[in-house]
């Protein structure tokens, strides 16, 4: 493309190769000068909004910051606590991955399987039914009603049904019960998950070109999930890797509703991800460089996830 | 679309199938909906029911009366509350839609020095825990000055990465050839941006305003806001909430017109994304 083309020119006024990529470089930037209009006002404020306070949080990963005193550097320190001395991170990046592996997949097909169902349904009927699909993202801290369902006395939902029918003797107490915690906050979790992907399915359904189906159905395609398989899918491919970084995201990240229904601290830490973790010690114990460690571990685990994911994706369809 | 339906492989058993199980999973996926719409409506006897029971049985504007009552001699006026809910949520929807579709058009559409290398600091940066961010945050905005004012919580609105992410997916999937005729044509960039990249990708930007309107008007702006006259709505239903049993009502009440405004944007939007036939012909 462009860079070969550019970097071949010779120069005759430079002759080092050195200022000759740097003009070369230059010429480019110059030739692309309405890209880096369009690109600038974006730029300034994500640099100056997330990049740096994103830097900011990972050198301090390296200190000791309390918030009273100016941070100390203490070099390694924290991410060797984190591995070798801190229990609990341990208890909370088993749970994360447990959530992570069941609830991610999970989300992603449950949120394509919806758009793909819905975008079936004539307009004005399909804004209605993904308005109830999308309801639990929409109502704020909604997910609230699940304590009432899972309330541990006889009169929360779930025991109350049980009871009347004979299934169990005494209320159960989900929510403090080891057992029961991580399956719910699975099931919560799944229940909320028709979010952003959701939508951007349903509207990455809507760019595909009509005439692929029916060139498809001329070159043989029977049913409806041979459809979805070879053209539906692969003419949405951007839209699939949004939406496997939007679930890589929130199942790594899922920490909301572990408190919500678990409580903070909960039973043996048993809905302990590692978000709650970082919380702990963020906003309730103030140790800001060990809590930065644990986001810049969190957040390379992300990368390497997304990397693996778009690799798998890149040979689909 | 009536269109789709009429297509060979489909039986209306398999369409009546479908169409059942999406409503029975539609009824369990709009509880939340349900349970806030009938709570508003809930007597204060019923909202302290002991158990509690998930649906109103005696509905009543009670809660309603109560609210204005109490505006009347709040503060701040309510109304204050919500207008500055709305321009947070209007001002930063509409910068952060033009410059991530802005940003995201020459991400897709150009190769630059720095291009690659940008988008994937922008997917990255999607996966920071935000929760660590908090104290860098607020010393930026304190160095700005922007401490206690609406500027805090817009103008990084404009710059989130989620936008650029879902704009330039969308842009990806446009045909070079399209926009190359018309640079031949002679349309300068700005041009083409407007007329035929922003028109081609309207579904994307539509779901956009929906995500980005949500999150914005959620907003309590806990951390940037102090003078009572800028805060939003969120943070006027947490200090009637906090009123105790008292205000329960009204803050059932609150809670339901707050999320009335985000359901019709949705539904606007929603019902818009649908590519009409006029617009479909760009395609490939």
């Amino acid at each position: 493309m462009r860079v070969s083309s550019t970097e071949i020119t010779p120069s005759a006024s430079v002759p080092a190769p050195r200022s000759r990529w740097f003009t070369g470089l230059w010429k480019e930037i110059k030739a692309n000068r309405d890209a880096y209009l369009f690109l600038a006002p974006f730029a300034i404020i994500f640099i100056a909004f997330t990049v740096l306070p994103v830097v900011t949080s990972i050198v301090l990963s390296f200190t000791d910051c309390n918030m009273l005193e100016p941070p100390k550097w203490v070099g390694w320190q924290n991410y060797t606590r984190l591995f070798l001395v801190d229990d609990v991170f341990l208890i909370a990046v088993k749970n994360t991955l447990v959530y992570a592996i069941v609830t991610g997949p999970l989300s992603y097909i449950a949120c394509l399987l919806f758009a793909w169902l819905i975008n079936e349904l004539r307009p004005k009927l399909r804004a209605f039914m993904t308005l109830l699909f999308y309801a639990p993202s929409i109502s704020g801290n909604a997910f609230l009603i699940w304590t009432i369902i899972f309330s541990g006395d006889a009169y929360g939902y779930m025991n109350g049904l049980l009871l009347r029918f004979g299934i169990i003797n005494e209320p159960v107490q989900w929510l403090q019960d080891t057992r029961f915690i991580t399956p719910i906050v699975i099931l919560v979790v799944l229940w909320m998950s028709l979010g952003t992907s959701f939508l951007v399915f349903i509207a990455g359904l809507q760019g595909i070109d009509k005439t692929l189906y029916e060139a498809g159905a001329i070159d043989g395609i029977r049913n409806r999930w041979q459809e979805l398989w070879y053209i539906t899918l692969p003419s949405m491919k951007p839209q699939l890797m949004f939406g496997a970084v939007m679930s890589i995201t929130q199942s790594f990240t899922a920490s909301e509703h572990a408190i919500a229904l678990a409580g903070f601290p909960s039973t043996d830490y048993a809905a302990r991800t590692v978000v709650t973790h970082l919380i702990d010690y963020g906003n309730v114990r103030f140790e800001m460089g060990y809590a930065a460690a644990i986001a810049t571990v969190l957040f390379l685990a992300m990368i390497l996830t997304q990397r693996l994911v778009q690799k798998w994706l890149r040979n689909l369809g | 679309m009536r269109i789709a339906r009429t297509r060979l492989n489909r039986s209306l058993g398999g369409d009546l199938t479908l169409f059942l199980f999406l409503l029975a999973v539609a009824c369990f996926m709009s509880l939340p909906l349900v349970y806030t719409i009938s709570n508003a409506f809930k007597p204060l006897n019923e909202l302290f029911l002991f158990p509690p029971r998930f649906l109103v049985r005696n509905p009543t504007l009670d809660n309603f009366r109560d609210l204005f009552i109490m505006l009347r001699s709040s503060w701040v006026p309510f109304t204050r509350y919500v207008y500055n809910s709305l321009v947070i949520a209007l001002l930063g929807t509409g910068g952060h839609v033009l410059f991530a579709s802005m940003a995201a058009y020459a991400l897709s559409q150009f190769r630059f020095p720095g291009s690659r290398q940008f988008f994937n600091i922008v997917v990255f940066s999607l996966m920071f825990a935000p929760q660590v961010t908090t104290i860098p945050n607020y010393l930026i905005m304190a160095r700005l000055k922007w401490v206690d004012s609406y500027l805090a919580l817009i103008v990084p609105a404009w710059g989130m990465s989620l936008g650029l992410y879902l704009m330039k997916q969308f842009m990806d999937q446009i045909p070079k050839a399209l926009l190359e005729s018309a640079r031949i044509d002679g349309a300068s960039e700005w041009r083409i941006f407007w007329q035929i990249v922003m028109p081609t990708v309207r579904p994307a930007w539509l779901t956009l305003i929906i995500l980005s309107f949500q999150q914005l008007w959620g907003q309590t702006g806990g951390r940037f806001l102090f003078s009572e006259r800028l805060k939003p709505i969120p943070y006027a239903l947490q200090q009637i909430s906090s009123g105790g049993i008292a205000r329960a009502g009204v803050a059932a009440a609150v809670g339901l017109i707050m999320m009335l405004v985000p359901v019709t944007v949705f539904l606007i939007n929603q019902s818009n994304v649908v590519e009409t036939m006029s617009t479909s012909g760009i395609r490939e």
